[in-house]
């Protein structure tokens, strides 16, 4: 099904998502975006929270303010303790899946030192069929004893799921699609031509601990108004008896947020992006509302208030070794965010 | 007490985030007062009413936006699944809701293994009378308000959205009685209060007021097996103390008991254990505003039938009047 494939896109979504950046220390995905938009762009920075602010200038004579964030930071664990057998205490960083982790393949700080979420011996697992909580689970390095694990993995080391981008069938499968898709897409943004606004690309910090980055990032850009790009969940898998909303689905587009739990997108924002999705022919569908926290969240309360919106890949499996998302939905989300923009004026944020 | 003004105020939609009906009538009803009229980017309405000078900056908020729902999903058959606007709504069997495109539908429970829970929000569905999903007037995004005349009974005023059209009610009665104040007033007429305070804090962001005042809706302690609280409906409007989110400013808390005294109303001090006012996030703005907030008691807080006393609006109003006229 796919046909509008773009493979610059695709390439950059690859590097990024193979890097490691657990929340609080991004610096792996900065020093790889800095090279692929430096050239691009009018000014850039890092601020005291590591966010990698950018500004393209516009064309137009008085340009509105335009942030479009997407976060560096991903989901992963954190070393808290060292066991007597060599094993290390994890602490969960972000929003973790349990059920998914024993048996996971993990990399272990900067080298990305291998290891694995221990099982339980098959012997005591029957009959037990509740999750270990991640306060329970021990990560294994081969460590021979506590000294070797305190050696390999101080307190502090960040963990991150080991899987490589690859392509499995229509589909681009890896870790941390949420949200280096957002991040691809944004560097693809910077790249393209100038738009009529100044365009403020920033790439920002700990957003699966709080949307702390885009916060000051808001603070620092003051603009007119805000763009979060996700990657975002998809439940569409067959369920048995059950009719419930699929959030959103695979290869139908961009999912637009109408409302989340840390936000509403102000209905005149939410009618410009649709008309700009009608207007260029690009499919898009609705997440379902109520679900989830974005950086819109930490944007729209900044200084004297800033409208803001969410769209996101919709991508299946995020917060698990293998995300899954469509190319189809990559590059159409990249058209409707760009299109969106370059559509903006005055009149579609006035508001009497 | 101007009973079509409320019910004018009580009835129009504004679920958060959706305020543009609420605030034309609120609009409509200020302009005229005011010296000017600003309207901030998430759509706050800040009226400023000059002083006669000597005086200081007050930023007085009251919040349009009311809790609703929004349509998640849209079953096979048409029946619709929904999530809440805002914390602790409580629809019960059979309560009605009014979507944004005008559409009424009926709220109920499916079936349940064991019944002797409470239903949650998953469990619930409202019936638009579609047939199917193809034939649903009703898409995922559309949000809702509840249906709730307002019915006045005695002294006691019932309707939905008690909470915080009462507050707009008041501000904007104020507005019309205010003369010879000193202070410059801004009266913010807030969107977004129910989903976390949003609107007050960016309208307040730009007034960069010297005081902060709200005027809210408070809980009781007059119900059946009530948690103990020491307001009650009809004793006179509540001078904040401390709520979920704030401990009020001192000087701001004793500024409103002077005035209630100077006025000769009857008034209540409020300790509320949990929940928060505009207040809370104002205090906060920049480098910190003096905030307190004037509650009027309710009754059924965030269902359909908030139950209010007239008495104590109009006392509000009164003690209000006095405080903004008072110097410093």
């Amino acid at each position: 099904m796919s046909n509008t494939r773009n493979e610059t896109l695709i390439t950059t979504l690859q590097t990024l998502a193979d890097l490691t950046g657990v929340s609080g220390d991004e610096t792996k995905i900065r020093s790889a975006i800095k090279p692929l938009v430096e050239n691009h762009v009018d000014t850039m920075r890092v601020d005291a929270l590591g966010n990698l602010i950018t500004c393209k200038r516009g064309t137009a004579e008085n340009p509105l303010r335009v942030l479009v964030t997407a976060h560096m930071d991903e989901v992963g664990f954190m070393v808290v303790g060292h066991t007597g057998e060599g094993g290390l205490r994890v602490e969960a960083v972000g929003s973790i899946p349990e059920r998914l982790l024993p048996g996971t393949h993990v990399w272990v700080g900067k080298e990305h030192t291998p290891g694995v979420v221990g099982v339980q011996a098959i012997h005591r697992a029957h009959g037990n069929q509740q999750a270990a909580s991640v306060e329970d689970l021990v990560i294994d390095i081969g460590a021979k004893n506590k000294e070797e694990a305190q050696e390999a993995a101080p307190l502090g080391t960040a963990i991150t799921f080991a899987s490589r981008f690859r392509e499995m069938g229509a589909a681009l499968t890896g870790k941390a699609f949420d949200d280096r898709a957002g991040c691809a897409i944004l560097v693809a943004l910077l790249q393209g031509e100038r738009l009529p606004c100044d365009l403020y690309g920033v790439f920002t910090v700990q957003e699966e601990v709080g949307l702390r980055g885009a916060r000051v990032a808001a603070y620092a850009v003051e603009p007119d108004v805000g763009f979060a790009l996700e990657g975002t969940l998809v439940d569409d898998l067959p369920k048995r008896d059950k009719d419930v909303s699929p959030t959103a689905e695979l290869g139908k587009g961009p999912a637009i947020t109408v409302m989340d739990r840390s936000y509403t997108t102000p209905p005149r924002l939410l009618s410009h992006v649709l008309k700009s999705a009608e207007a260029e022919g690009i499919p898009y569908q609705i997440k379902q509302p109520g679900v989830s926290s974005t950086e819109a969240g930490s944007i729209h309360p900044a200084r004297g208030g800033v409208p803001a919106i969410t769209i996101a890949v919709p991508c299946r499996y995020i917060h698990s070794p293998r995300a899954l998302l469509h190319p189809d939905d990559l590059e159409n989300t990249q058209r409707l965010v760009r299109a969106a923009i370059a559509r903006l004026t005055p009149e579609t944020l006035a508001i009497s | 007490m101007n009973l079509e003004l409320l019910e004018k105020l009580t009835q129009t939609f504004g679920p958060s985030g959706y305020e543009d009906a609420i605030r034309a009538v609120i609009r409509a009803e200020v302009e005229p007062l005011a010296d000017e009229i600003h309207v901030d980017p998430l759509g706050s309405l800040v009226a400023l009413r000059k002083g006669t000078g000597g005086g200081k900056k007050i930023a007085v908020a009251a919040h349009m936006d009311e809790i609703g729902l929004m349509a998640t999903y849209v079953e096979e058959k048409g029946f619709v699944r929904f999530t809440a606007i805002g914390g602790g709504i409580r629809p019960g069997n059979g309560s009605r809701v009014r979507f944004a495109n005008g559409v009424t539908g009926v709220i109920y429970v499916e079936r349940r293994d064991d019944p002797s829970t409470l239903p949650e929000l998953q469990h619930l569905y409202i019936d638009v009378g579609a047939t199917s999903r193809a034939d649903c007037p009703v898409a995922v995004g559309e949000p809702g308000q509840f249906i709730g005349p307002l019915v006045r009974q005695g002294q006691r005023l019932v309707s939905k959205t008690m909470d915080d059209r009462v507050g707009c009610y008041v501000l904007i009665e104020v507005l019309r009685q205010l003369k010879d104040a000193p202070h410059d007033v801004y009266a913010i007429f807030s969107t977004q209060e129910e989903i976390g305070l949003v609107g007050a804090r960016t309208a307040a962001f730009r007034v960069d007021p010297d005081i902060a005042i709200s005027i809210d809706v408070t809980a009781t302690g007059d119900l059946p097996k009530a948690l103990p609280m020491a307001v009650e409906l009809g004793k006179g409007p509540a001078i904040k103390v401390k709520d979920g989110g704030m401990i009020a400013h001192a000087m701001v808390r004793d500024m409103l008991v002077e005035a209630a005294r100077q006025a000769g109303v009857p008034y209540q001090m409020e300790i509320l254990l949990g929940g928060s006012t505009d207040a809370a996030a104002m205090q906060l703005v920049r480098s910190g505003v003096p905030s307190g907030c004037l509650s009027i008691p309710c009754r059924f807080v965030h269902s359909p039938s908030e139950m209010v006393d007239e008495a104590d609006i109009n006392n509000a109003i009164k003690l209000l009047l006095t405080a903004l006229r008072t110097g410093e």
